[in-house]
């Protein structure tokens, strides 16, 4: 049913950092510096000046107790639809904002496939402006092609220099073998990874769901593993061609966990990563109707879902993104052929990474934080967030142990579509620190 | 007995016993067809709605005679998916026509799960007339009524299903209801036609009809959309017809008299032959009434009626 969700999209729900702040009694994890300790941060003016034991009663300014709770770097979401300009009404910048800050992110990446999509400077310079002195950083991901139509290269390198962190066409897959060798070279003068959405079109239309059991059983079009496969192999063979830096966004075919495994072991430099809803969700989530199920990639089988996680432990997925893809109630609310893929995700990956992973034993604390903290940043050649002295506060809060169920009008994002609502997660944010403001999350 | 659920809205998942209890109850409405006056008050009072986004005429028309049998006041709404205009979205259409407080949806929809959608917006009982290439749960009630008619059981009776089974509805209907039912059921088509992880649905695949129909005691012939060429699913009609049409000549293989049912309507000369068609073993015309027959009994059961009727 449709809520009326009263959205506090508004500056007041962010504080500023008081000149002094004592964060008390944390657990500190700082993978990038082998930090995992028991202890107090002291932040003054936005910049971190004591990381160890400080003694209370001599501490002048808030204190916030951390008892129980996990102090990392700040979360990075490197896959993020955030739909302007073009689809105000489903999320804006200032919203998408407000949903990362509420799910634990400090930084979110802004994927190009809005209306117009990020192929100009003109784009970069409004997403710019419209998330400036925001808790939350904003990167942008420039489209590969102009127009993402796959037909001539946008211009990379002033793109880049304006401040895209990497280019793709998300959303599409360049088609043309040619034109993503010619993007991988030219890419390759300043070093940034091309994100590749990777699906054979002419295997996919009229394609629903994972082609398999369920689809035959529904008699939903399929989208075969195959189609990923396919481009995964001729990309990772492109990226060896020429040398340059590729970067699998959403795996979700096991075979291609496979590939990338091998192409690392044979040094290509490709990098990749998973979301949440693909390693702790499969095809039989989609029985019920649901829209929300319905996503690209789509929910794969239940070995799919066992080689995402094997990649992630093993580190062959070294990045968990959301693909956060906020679409209005009205489209969602349909019949499933005629429904948007996408599923917004922003206010669900800790506590689902958490629930699935972490709780499950796959993955240790310090290898989900490295997932979302460091390697993000380091495929973007983006500063990693640290936690010691001299450094500006970019923090993520967490509570590890914290039960709780995903409630739909709990939501900042502008939209609803999760297929998360109702399910009990273990894991919760807390609090977010960055650019001197702080916001407790609302989950 | 009663029916215990709200909806139909596919095979998957009716039991043995809900399945005998609709079939028994339609095998009474049959002898009331039979009678010269054929209308009984059962649904008087009621409001059913036909809820028709895609044309069928022949499913449409049946359902409509079963309801005037069973005395219920008829709404018609037919409009394809795709006319119904820009921004009015199904479940707007179903919301403005439950404004008239109806009992009864049938909706016949291109799209797998809009029935589903439905039950989630109406209060009204749901039968899926047919989802796409889902279901079309009062079709295999029809087939297997005119199986177990003609030879008096269904379990153990080795049931062909020859043609597209990927975008049939009514093959996975018939597979969902002959399985639980106990029937042996094998599908047979070009294998580009068979869907991935079919066998997992407890059927037999086969690419060979000749080795097919010495086994079947039924054979119940798909229709062929035409389109699936264009696809470039199967080369060319000519070769279809050729290895999968189902002639006189083929049958001469059966081992015993064989069931031909196809759930119309046919493509002479494409999926079965005429002379088949027109043959003594097609049981086609009496599917069409007991379809009249088997949806009376399901409409009569989700409004609430027992099993036993006079
Ligand atoms: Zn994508």
């Amino acid at each position: 049913m449709k809520l009326t969700k009263t959205v506090i999209i508004s500056r007041k729900a962010y504080q500023s950092v008081p000149r002094r702040l004592l964060l008390k009694n944390a657990r500190i994890i700082d993978p990038s510096r082998d930090v995992d300790m028991r202890g107090d941060i002291v932040i003054q003016d936005g910049v971190i000046t004591q990381v160890g034991q400080v003694n209370e009663a001599a501490f002048e300014g808030r204190i916030i107790d951390l008892t129980g709770k996990v102090v990392s770097p700040g979360w990075m979401d490197m896959h993020t639809h955030l739909r302007e300009p073009g689809r105000e009404d489903e999320e804006t910048i200032e919203s998408g904002m407000l949903a990362a800050a509420n799910g634990g992110f400090t930084t979110v990446c802004c994927m190009p496939n809005t209306q117009p999509p990020i192929d100009t400077q003109e784009i970069i310079q409004y997403i710019k402006d419209r998330s400036r002195n925001a808790l939350v950083d904003v990167h942008p991901i420039a489209a590969i092609t102009k127009g993402r139509e796959g037909k001539e290269l946008t211009e990379i390198l002033e793109l880049v220099e304006q401040g895209a962190v990497a280019i793709s066409d998300d959303g599409s897959p360049v088609m043309s073998a040619e034109m993503m060798r010619r993007a991988l070279e030219y890419s390759r003068m300043v070093d940034v990874p091309v994100i590749g959405h990777e699906e054979d079109i002419t295997m996919t239309e009229g394609g629903d769901i994972n082609e398999g059991y369920t689809s035959t059983c529904l008699g939903l079009g399929g989208i075969p593993t195959v189609a990923e496969d396919i481009m995964v192999a001729r990309d990772i063979m492109l990226a060896e061609y020429t040398g340059a830096r590729f970067h699998v966004a959403h795996l979700s075919s096991g075979k291609s966990v496979e590939l990338v495994r091998q192409a690392k072991a044979k040094g290509i430099r490709v990098t990749a990563e998973a979301t949440p809803h693909h390693f702790s969700l499969t095809e039989e989530a989609v029985r019920s109707f649901d829209t929300n199920t319905k996503m690209n990639p789509p929910l794969r089988t239940e070995a799919d879902r066992r080689a995402l996680l094997e990649g992630l432990k093993d580190g062959t997925i070294e990045v968990i993104a959301t693909d956060h893809a906020p679409h209005s109630w009205e489209e969602k609310e349909a019949e499933y052929q005629r429904a948007p893929f996408g599923i917004i995700g922003l206010e669900t990956a800790l506590g689902v990474s958490l629930t699935h992973l972490y709780h499950t034993g796959v993955l240790t604390l310090v290898q989900i934080i490295e997932k979302f903290a460091v390697n993000p940043y380091r495929i973007l050649n983006l500063p990693i967030p640290g936690i010691q002295p001299d450094v500006p506060a970019n923090l993520t809060v967490f509570d590890p142990e914290a039960e709780w169920q995903v409630k739909e009008e709990r939501f900042l994002s502008k939209s609803s579509n999760s297929p998360f609502i109702g399910h009990r997660l273990k894991g919760k944010p807390f609090l977010v620190i960055n650019n001197h403001q702080l916001f407790f999350s609302t989950l | 007995m009663r029916l215990d659920r709200k909806h139909l809205l596919g095979m998957d998942g009716v039991t043995r016993e809900e399945i005998t209890t609709i079939l028994n109850t339609a095998r009474s409405f049959r002898e009331i067809l039979e009678r010269p006056i054929k209308r009984v008050p059962t649904l008087q009072g009621k409001t059913v709605v036909n809820l028709f986004f895609e044309p069928s005429t022949r499913t449409r028309i049946s359902f409509e005679l079963a309801e005037k049998r069973l005395s219920a006041d008829i709404i018609n709404f037919t409009a394809a998916a795709s006319s119904v205009k820009k921004g009015e979205t199904l479940i707007d259409t179903v919301r403005n026509i439950e404004a008239m407080k109806i009992d009864m949806v049938v909706v016949r929809h291109s799209s797998p799960g809009a029935p589903h959608l439905l039950t989630r917006v109406v209060d009204a009982n749901v039968i899926n007339a047919g989802d796409g290439g889902h279901e079309h749960p009062t079709q295999a009630l029809l087939d297997m009524m005119t199986i177990r008619e003609k030879l008096g059981r269904l379990q153990d009776i080795t049931v062909a299903l020859v043609g597209d089974i990927s975008h049939s509805r009514v093959a996975m209907s018939n597979i969902y209801g002959l399985r639980t039912m106990g029937a042996r059921v094998l599908v047979c088509g070009p294998s580009t036609l068979i869907p991935k992880d079919i066998e997992r649905l407890g059927v037999e695949v086969y690419y060979n009809v000749d080795e097919v129909i010495p086994q079947a005691d039924v054979l119940n012939i798909l229709r062929l959309q035409l389109e699936r060429q264009r696809q470039g699913l199967f080369p060319s009609l000519r070769e279809y017809h050729n290895y999968f049409g189902i002639t006189r000549e083929r049958l001469e293989k059966a081992t015993r008299t064989l069931l031909i049912m196809h759930p119309g309507p046919m493509n002479r000369g494409v999926e079965i032959s005429s002379d088949v068609a027109d043959s003594e073993h097609s049981v086609i015309l009496e599917q069409v009434t007991y379809g009249v027959a088997v949806r009376m009994a399901v409409l009569y059961l989700l409004a609430g009626g027992k099993s036993e009727i006079n």
